[in-house]
């Protein structure tokens, strides 16, 4: 029987509900629930689960105790085992891990899991590429692509799993910002990792349109043509990302999925670079004879401050803009919706120089020219 | 809407549960005789059979099913009623398709034998009739387009891709810029025939995104991608969206002025015959499908016919044969004499009968009915995006508030955010009233796209008819989500609802033959 | 336009409802809807275009009157062949293809247009049996095309770049394919032996290298004769690690044993000798056969219908792997798919459904034995080399005429004159063959018939 475990973040979302921008870290949750903060993740929670009590016979319901799961379980009436780990006081993000973990050893065939961008995170830390995942989105800060659109989307493609449809999983970005700065007024996501989550198809119920294709042959598609027109005597720095991590798989290297490759004649160089070992490379390379390959990252179409920015503004400048290449999967660019890419180097001068149009790598020999705005 | 004159809320379609043939079928029945072989012929070709050389006598009959003539005729009949075609609804929600009224006078003309029982290699002499219409239906096209030629050859719109790619590749690789002509440019709305099909051809292909404000393609981008690489453009406009893209002009000349060709994707034109001509746009090429804009039925997806128009510099590489007229001797022939043709697309010469119901259709409107069909397929459009866009969940992106040319693309995401009834479940619960919503072709850079164009055959009762179903349904989609997403009740079958079958490979069954050695009874897999 | 005019196919031309539409919209008139349109793109005037006929009755009058110029393959008697034959059509597959409901459907849904898909998978099921193999695409265009395909499929499958076909390819489909497969699969041809007509086996091994995806013959070939070499050429090629892709008339498969049992992987071929009219050339659909095998089926850029269940157990059908097409996957669709011939392949269903496994074999029988009888008669008059290529025919052979002195062209101008259609003219196509004609007999041809083409000629050559 289908395995679906579950973990609830009660205090996910508590801060917006009382303008605190996140409820990461114990302070901030103190002061949220100073200010009356009342927890809405439970709601979420009970949205989806509402929506499965239909197929209840035909999975079986897996989760943590008290209000990280058990409580919402029971309001619904849904059967449910539950994992025997103690909870006190308010709950933190070592329950959050502590419950990922378990459930993963229980081998879940999914886990659903409802909060916010921090919630992401602490999943990311702990299970990482390894389990099937899903995010019911009830925190403030969502900026993370492995959540599903709501609550009831999310049951709809747990309900489907359940029924036996065969997922081909890939990977999501895990994106949180710094919630210092971002209390402080300044938004500043990075790239904290990757969550394996379901392959969903647009439009679950078009027969045509079955599943969308698995997104691992499209971004080889574009390694190919990467390949092809990849020239021996430049210096590469490789961005983080997972289409950018198939380039270097395409000729034979595993890079760091999270970090700054460097390339040079189909040999890696230099791995996980900070930003003086990218300016220490380049001051070998005269200019116009390096480039920076880079995809964008998260669903707001980031092609630089977001998850890499070791490339820093120092750096792009060396390189900028011919020698940006840009290399993105056709759905990251549909899901933009025609909205242009954008860049946040943290350096608003450069940001209004880099604004333009770029060649961008999107399959076997194809290609588009889009824009970036900042 | 409230009441409307016609209300369909009882129908329900023919529901027949038809076996599949192999089930009727019963050994010894037969469905037809042939004639006998006469004793003499007996005699004299003697035992052919057994002369043929060993392995090639077939040793075992092929398992096709026996039935009378009788239940042949009822399961087809049956099956034929189990389809909805666009005789019998308001086939707007087939968009991109131009679903518009095929006359049935032309049905005549097709099924005489002096059409359906000609040989491709009769005489000349003898096959002059037809080949008349061919030349005249070529005069009516280049003077609807502007081209100074019109090869007949295709057989529907994406094969006409292929005859325009295959002309692009020759004319490239004739002038020798086989290594610095690689690129091909289109935009992300055009059919997705010309991306594959430019890359089955050898090229590198750009697609070019639509502005998110405007919808149409971006100009910015496009300059970008143009250069000496650039061998062609492929584009059409009004692209699928609806929405004409006024700077075309712009686009082409930029093209030229780096030695490309430009191809015009016509498959949009019905909203434009006789009010703007590839030529003016300055096209080197173009297509028109007959079977959409010059009414041939689509008889299920084909027999189509894609005719491909060119300037006078690219007559030459057309594929042959066209059809030429001899004043002298008052003859119509084939005419093989095109120094760099592509040669063959197609068997033979073209598809015949769709050519015929062209011709016929043409003459039955003239170049006064011709603007007509523009005028009110443009007017039926923008009466329907009027009344869709009063409705909830119902959003019709880019280029707000300006008016379209033949069809519109809608999403209902909306809908989908506010009741979680998205196209699919819309799709579903609208064969429940007779009528049929198409999902669009992919990518969906519009989410939970449809596509709705009137065409000049509908009236507005029955406009009417169609919005008021729309709104019946999202109406269901608010209040009561569940009978939108369980439907439908009154079409042919329920839910298809487990994918898998189609998706997995041990799973699914493409002949009936694959079918019985995978499963047992109703789709119990064998061990 | 001042004055109405209200078309039949055109009822929103009525001026009140136009108003009443316009004022909805909230535009003045239907003229506004163009003000995007550039000045320099307007087309001023009206198109040049003949006067139209209006009336139904002037309509008909007009376009009989030129259709009724042809003389038809119902006027004369034909032995016309080539890639498009003349076979008697059942009422009833006319009939249903005529039906308005599959007449006019176009890409509805398993649901409302769940005929189409049920007749279209049932036309697959069936095709199958009739080439024995598991898989059977919605037709597409054309055999030729069908054929193209096929080859890329089987250098896709092989990951290699050469096709090998006999250099007796059909003229028409050989263009097509080395069109198709241009620019990056370069297509070799082999000879044949002159007399026999079979492929040149030892020509095959020397240009079998390891690049070579496929081996591509017919059968039978486009001159008649029967390749009876199938099993060794399959062989070689499967030797080499390619493919064996036949080309096949599925009238022939009653008697003649079905490709994939003498080692084809991929079968492709033309169902319009299944009960579609000829149409000049113009009424095709092409079918490629595979085996059950993921690799194979992943393959077809084409259509393919399979049977599912629904939540109320009855039979429903669907798309199988669509994103295999280009219509899910522009970037890297296997070629392109459109739309193909569907009407056709529902009527090929009917004919076979008709048929049966006895109508199949004695509508073979019919053609074989005709022909043998034909060639027989024609061999037995003077001056006539028959057959001139070939052993075993099944409805087609060549007729050499060099000993009589005439041309081809002449001999069938005067059996023109008689009424008869004489067989094709190969001295063109196949200068090789001298003054050469490919006649065609089929079951629509009675004994009468055959006697009747022997008399004239018999006349033609004494005169």
């Amino acid at each position: 029987m289908f395995k679906l475990g579950l973990i609830i973040n009660p205090i996910a979302g508590m801060g917006g509900s009382v303008g605190l921008k996140g409820t990461d870290g114990k302070e901030t949750l103190g002061l949220a629930i100073q200010k009356g903060a009342i927890p809405s993740s439970p709601e979420r929670a009970a949205l989806a689960l509402n929506k499965l009590i239909k197929v209840s016979n035909q999975f079986k319901l897996i989760t943590c105790p008290g209000v990280m799961g058990e409580d919402i379980a029971r309001k619904c009436r849904l059967d449910c085992d539950i994992l025997s780990m103690a909870l006190e006081g308010n709950t933190n993000s070592k329950d959050t891990r502590n419950a990922a973990n378990l459930l993963f050893k229980q081998s879940v065939d999914l886990l659903l899991f409802v909060g916010g961008d921090g919630t992401a995170r602490d999943l990311a830390l702990v299970i990482g590429e390894k389990q099937l995942s899903l995010g019911v989105p009830a925190g403030v800060k969502i900026h993370s692509s492995v959540f599903a659109l709501s609550p009831l989307y999310a049951a709809e493609i747990t309900e489907s799993l359940i029924r036996g449809r065969k997922t081909r999983p890939r990977l999501a970005e895990v994106m949180d910002i710094d919630e210092e700065a971002f209390r402080a007024g300044e938004v500043r996501a990075r790239l904290f990792g990757y969550l394996q989550i379901p392959g969903v198809d647009r439009g679950l119920q078009v027969l045509k349109a079955g599943s969308s294709s698995l997104e691992i042959v499209k971004q080889q598609a574009i390694a190919s043509f990467f390949a092809e027109e990849m020239n021996p005597d430049l210096l590469y720095l490789i961005g983080p990302g997972t289409t950018t991590r198939e380039l270097l798989r395409k000729i034979g290297h595993e890079g760091s999925l999270l970090g700054i490759d460097a390339l040079k004649d189909g040999a890696i160089i230099g791995q996980d670079l900070n930003e003086s070992q990218c300016l220490e490379l380049l001051d070998k390379y005269n200019p116009g004879q390096a480039r920076i390959v880079v995809t964008p990252i998260g669903g707001q179409g980031f092609i630089f401050g977001r998850g890499n920015q070791q490339l820093s503004p120092r750096v792009i400048r060396r390189v900028a803009p011919d020698g940006i290449i840009i290399v993105s999967t056709p759905d990251k660019l549909q899901a933009l919706q025609g909205r242009p890419f954008r860049i946040d180097t943290g350096d608003p001068e450069l940001d209004f120089k880099l604004a333009g149009v770029y060649h961008v790598l999107t399959g076997y020999r194809e290609s588009t020219y889009y824009r970036i705005e900042n | 809407m409230g009441t409307t004159a016609y209300d369909n809320n009882e129908f329900h379609q023919a529901r027949w549960n038809e076996p599949v043939i192999y089930e009727l079928s019963t050994p010894g029945e037969r469905g037809i005789f042939l004639p006998e072989v006469e004793p003499e012929i007996e005699d004299l070709a003697g035992n052919v059979l057994d002369e043929l050389p060993a392995g090639m006598c077939r040793s075992k009959s092929p398992e096709l099913p026996e039935m009378s003539q009788m239940r042949a005729l009822k399961h087809y009949l049956r099956l034929s009623q189990e389809n909805l075609g666009a005789d019998f609804n308001v086939d707007i929600g087939q968009g991109t398709c131009t679903m518009k009224y095929s006359p049935k006078v032309n049905e005549l003309f097709v099924r005489s034998p002096k059409i359906a029982d000609l040989h491709p290699l009769q005489d000349e002499s003898t096959l002059q009739g037809v080949l008349e219409i061919m030349y005249k239906t070529e005069q009516f096209l280049k003077s609807i387009s502007g081209m100074d030629r019109i090869s007949f050859q295709p057989g529907a719109g994406s094969h006409a891709i292929l005859a325009i790619v295959s002309i692009i590749r020759a004319w490239v690789d004739a002038n020798g810029l086989t290594d610095t002509k690689d690129e091909i440019i289109t935009t992300i709305f055009s059919h997705p025939s010309n991306c594959a099909v430019a890359k089955l051809k050898g090229f590198k292909v750009v697609n070019i995104y639509a502005d998110p404000v405007t919808g149409r393609p971006d100009f910015e981008a496009f300059k970008a991608a143009v250069s000496e690489r650039t061998a062609a453009l492929l584009i059409t406009n009004p692209e699928d969206v609806g929405i004409y893209n006024e700077r075309i002009q712009d686009f082409t000349d930029l093209v030229h002025a780096h030695g490309g060709l430009c191809s015009y994707d016509q498959a949009n034109a019905n909203g434009i015959l006789g009010v703007t001509r590839a030529k003016e746009a300055n096209f080197d090429l173009c297509f028109f499908n007959l079977h959409k804009t010059f009414s041939s039925p689509h008889g299920c997806g084909g027999p189509g016919s894609g005719v491909v128009g060119v300037r006078d510099r690219l007559i030459q590489y057309l594929p042959v044969p066209l059809v030429s007229f001899d004043e002298k001797t008052d003859h119509y022939y084939l005419d093989y004499n095109f120094s760099k043709t592509i040669g063959k697309i197609k068997d033979f010469y073209g598809v015949i009968p769709v050519i015929v119901r062209a011709y016929a259709w043409i003459m039955s409107l003239g170049a006064r009915g011709l603007l007509e069909v523009a005028r009110v397929s443009v007017l039926n459009n923008n009466y329907v995006l009027k009344k869709l866009l009063d409705m909830r969940g119902v959003t019709a992106p880019y280029a707000d508030r300006e008016t379209r040319i033949e069809q519109v693309r809608f999403s209902f995401q909306k809908l989908k955010e506010e009741t979680s009834c998205g196209f699919g479940d819309v799709q579903r619960r609208i064969c429940d009233f007779g009528c049929h919503i198409w999902n669009s072709h992919e990518p969906f850079i519009i989410p939970e796209p449809f596509t709705i164009e009137p065409t000049e055959s509908y009236s507005k009762k029955e406009l009417d008819e169609y919005l008021a179903v729309i709104e019946q349904i999202i109406e269901e989609a608010y209040t009561e989500p569940d009978i939108v997403k369980n439907a439908p009740y009154n079409s042919v079958v329920h839910h298809i609802a487990e994918h898998k079958y189609l998706d997995e490979p041990d799973l699914w069954a493409i002949t009936w033959r694959m079918y019985k050695k995978r499963y047992n009874d109703y789709f119990k897999k064998k061990a | 336009m001042k004055e109405s005019f209200i078309h039949p196919f055109i009822p929103n031309s009525v001026p009140e409802v136009q108003q009443e539409m316009l004022k909805d919209i909230g535009v003045e008139d239907v003229e506004d809807f163009y003000s995007c349109i550039p000045d320099a793109q307007r087309y001023k005037g009206l198109l040049e275009l003949p006067k139209p006929y209006l009336s139904e009755v002037e309509l008909k009058k007009h376009v009989n009157g030129i259709i009724n110029k042809n003389l038809s393959t119902e006027d004369l008697l034909s032995f016309l062949g080539g890639g498009c034959w003349q076979h008697y059509i059942p009422a009833i597959c006319d009939e249903i293809n005529g039906r308005s409901e599959f007449l006019t459907a176009y890409a509805g849904e398993p649901y409302e247009d769940h005929g189409r898909f049920q007749a279209l998978f049932e036309y697959t099921s069936m095709m199958a049996e009739l080439l024995d193999v598991d898989v059977v695409n919605v037709p597409t265009y054309d055999g030729s095309q069908a054929a193209a395909t096929a080859l890329r499929m089987a250098c896709r499958i092989t990951n290699r770049s050469k096709v090998i076909v006999s250099d007796l390819t059909a003229p028409d489909r050989l263009s097509v394919i080395k069109g198709y497969l241009y620019p990056d699969i370069e297509v070799i041809e082999i000879g044949h032996d002159s007399l026999s007509g079979l492929s040149n086996l030892d020509d095959l091994e020397n240009k079998l290298t390891e690049n070579v995806g496929a081996v591509y013959f017919e059968n039978p070939s486009y001159l008649g004769f029967i390749e009876t070499q199938g099993e060794m050429i399959s062989n070689t090629a499967h030797n080499s690690g390619a493919l064996s892709v036949v080309w096949v008339d599925p009238s022939s498969l009653g008697v003649l044993s079905p490709p994939s049992s003498y080692g084809a992987d991929l079968t492709c071929g033309d169902i319009q000798p299944l009960g579609i009219h000829m149409f000049m050339g113009g009424g095709r659909g092409g079918f490629i056969g595979a085996p059950d095998d993921d690799k194979f089926i992943e393959e077809y850029p084409s259509r393919l219908f399979g049977i599912v269940p629904t939540t109320h157990g009855e039979w429903g059908f669907g798309d199988v792997a669509w994103e295999r097409t280009s219509y899910a996957n522009r970037e890297d669709a296997k070629e392109f798919v459109g739309t193909g011939a569907a009407l056709w392949g529902i009527t090929a269903g009917v004919y076979l459904s008709l048929m049966g496994p006895k109508g199949m074999r004695e509508l073979g029988e019919n053609c074989i034995k005709k022909t043998n009888y034909a060639l027989k008669r024609l061999a037995s008059l003077n001056g006539l080399t028959v057959p001139a290529i070939g052993k075993h025919f099944f409805k087609e052979f060549v007729v050499n005429f060099d000993k009589t002195g005439k041309t081809v062209q002449e001999i069938n101008a005067r059996l023109l004159e008689q009424g008869i259609f004489g067989g094709h003219d190969l001295s063109k196509s196949y200068s090789q063959l001298g003054q050469s004609a490919l006649y065609c007999f089929t079951e629509i041809h009675s004994r009468d018939d055959i006697e009747r083409l022997i008399s004239t000629m018999n006349l033609i050559l004494n005169a």
